[in-house]
Order: C-alpha cells, then sequence, then structure tokens
C-alpha cells in the first residue's frame, strides 16, 4: 500500500471534507487524491460510514409521555413576578 | 381608556394569543430532536427527560425572548445546555489535560491492520462496532468534547449554531470537535480491538 505526502494531506482534509467547510481549492485538492488513492478512499467511505453509524446507534426517541408532560407545561399559568 | 384604544388593546392581545400558540406548536414540534441531544449531554434517560422539562418550562415563561423566524432548535438547545451547566451536571472540564490523541485514520488504520483493508466495508464496520459501544465511547469524552460533538454529529447543528449555543468562539467549537471525534475513534478502536 503506498502510503505519500499526498495521503497525510487528505487524511488532514478529510473531516472538513465531510463536514463540507473546505474552501473550493481543497475540494478540488481532496477530490483529486480521493480519485487516484485506493488507500484513502476506502478510509473516506469508512469516515462516512462511522458517521452514519454513531448518529444512528446514539439517537434515542424521546419516551413516550413526555411530549404531553410539556404541552401541559405550555397551559401553566405564568408563575408570579 | 378610549374606543379607539380599547380596540387597539384588543388587537394586540389577539396578535399576542397568536404568535404564543404559534411558539407552543414550534417549540412542542421541536421536542423529540431537543430530546435526542439531551439524552446524550447526560448520563440516564430520567435526567434527559427532567432536563427537558426544565427546558421547556423556562422556554414557555420566556418565549417572548425568542425572536421569530430564527432559529428556534439552537435558542432551545442554549437553555437546554445553561440549564445543564447551572445544574452541575458537568463538572468535569480541563480537556486541555487530556492526552494528545492519534490521528483522524486511528481507527480505520488499527481495523485495517488487525483484519485487513476489507475490513472498512460498510457491513463490517457495523458488525464490528456495537451500538452500545458508541454510546459509551461518547459518554466517556470529556464534556467539553462531547458537547461538541453532540451537537454537531448528533443534533446536527451546524459550527456557528453550535458556538451560539455554548457560548464559545468558532474557533474553538472546530478544535474541541476535531479533537472530539479522534477521542471518540481512540476510544472505539481500544474498545473493539482490545
Amino acid at each position: 500500500m503506498t502510503h505519500d505526502a499526498g495521503c497525510e494531506k487528505c487524511e488532514e482534509l478529510l473531516q472538513d471534507f465531510l463536514d463540507k467547510t473546505l474552501g473550493p481549492e481543497e475540494v478540488l485538492q481532496a477530490e483529486a487524491h480521493l480519485d487516484g488513492c485506493d488507500y484513502c478512499r476506502r478510509r473516506y467511505r469508512f469516515e462516512e460510514t462511522l458517521r452514519r453509524y454513531v448518529r444512528v446507534s446514539a439517537s434515542e426517541r424521546m419516551p413516550p409521555g413526555l411530549l404531553q408532560k410539556l404541552a401541559e407545561l405550555a397551559e401553566q399559568p405564568p408563575r408570579p413576578l | 381608556m378610549s374606543e379607539e384604544a380599547e380596540a387597539a388593546d384588543a388587537r394586540r392581545m389577539a396578535t399576542e394569543a397568536r404568535d404564543r400558540v404559534r411558539f407552543e406548536e414550534e417549540a412542542l414540534g421541536l421536542a423529540d430532536q431537543v430530546y435526542r441531544v439531551a439524552r446524550r449531554l447526560v448520563g440516564t434517560r430520567e435526567e434527559a427527560e427532567e432536563l427537558v422539562q426544565e427546558t421547556y418550562a423556562r422556554a414557555f415563561r420566556s418565549w417572548r425572548s425568542y425572536s421569530h423566524g430564527t432559529n428556534m432548535r439552537a435558542w432551545l438547545l442554549r437553555i437546554l445546555t445553561n440549564l445543564n451547566v447551572d445544574r452541575g451536571r458537568r463538572s468535569q472540564r480541563a480537556p486541555d489535560l487530556q492526552p494528545l490523541e492519534e490521528g483522524d485514520y486511528y481507527l480505520a488504520n488499527k481495523l485495517a491492520a488487525a483484519e485487513g483493508e476489507q475490513a472498512l466495508e460498510q457491513e463490517r464496520v457495523v458488525e464490528r462496532l456495537s451500538q452500545s459501544g458508541v454510546v459509551d465511547a461518547l459518554s466517556d469524552l470529556p464534556h467539553d468534547f462531547r458537547d461538541v460533538v453532540v451537537l454537531v454529529d448528533i443534533g446536527d447543528f451546524s459550527y456557528a449554531d453550535a458556538a451560539q449555543i455554548l457560548d464559545v468562539p468558532i474557533g474553538t467549537v472546530m478544535s474541541r470537535l476535531h479533537r472530539g471525534r479522534r477521542l471518540l475513534k481512540q476510544t472505539l478502536a481500544e474498545e473493539t480491538l482490545a
């Protein structure tokens, strides 16, 4: 597996690339490298999968009944000052 | 009071009532999303429920300070994170004392070294990392990092929103996010490949 300075640069840019916060020039630089490098492309896909997996794993739905409790809070008269 | 003044008063009250109803509907519509973030900021389901209720109680009291048309989800989360700090749920600080974390490819490289490059394929990743492992790794993060990772990666807030919610500069959000994600991967690597 070839791993060079291009890969190091790619590793550095990858998180921002996924966040879509890179400037246009850096986007091109990252894309060009990813196009030609299996090693980094696999890691790019891995990072993408990982983020999705973290989001799904960590998302827990609101418990039943909570919404009703919140709605009741809305109806309470404001507390005296 | 003159008739005109009375009429103006009635109109104002009607407008206020309408704004209030709109506010309540919008806020309640966001409850599930607010809960999802709250759940990962605190240790237990009960604490999360309590925190969301306190947040909504305060939001309904101070609803006039919300300016219609701005990001209500961020406004609610700002209340929530402040309450969370006030309640002393976050005692741990000083993220700068954390050991220097590994690079962004750390987890991928560890998996690949142990099981070959195929270990990075989607099906294998999902097989290898357990959901509860991810949740534990998140809760192991120092609070300052966890807040940012949860807001951005679970809550889908922009850097700018997260900065506003946590009342820190955007550069701080970015550096905590980067370091927090790395620490998360480091923990996952330790858990998975122990």
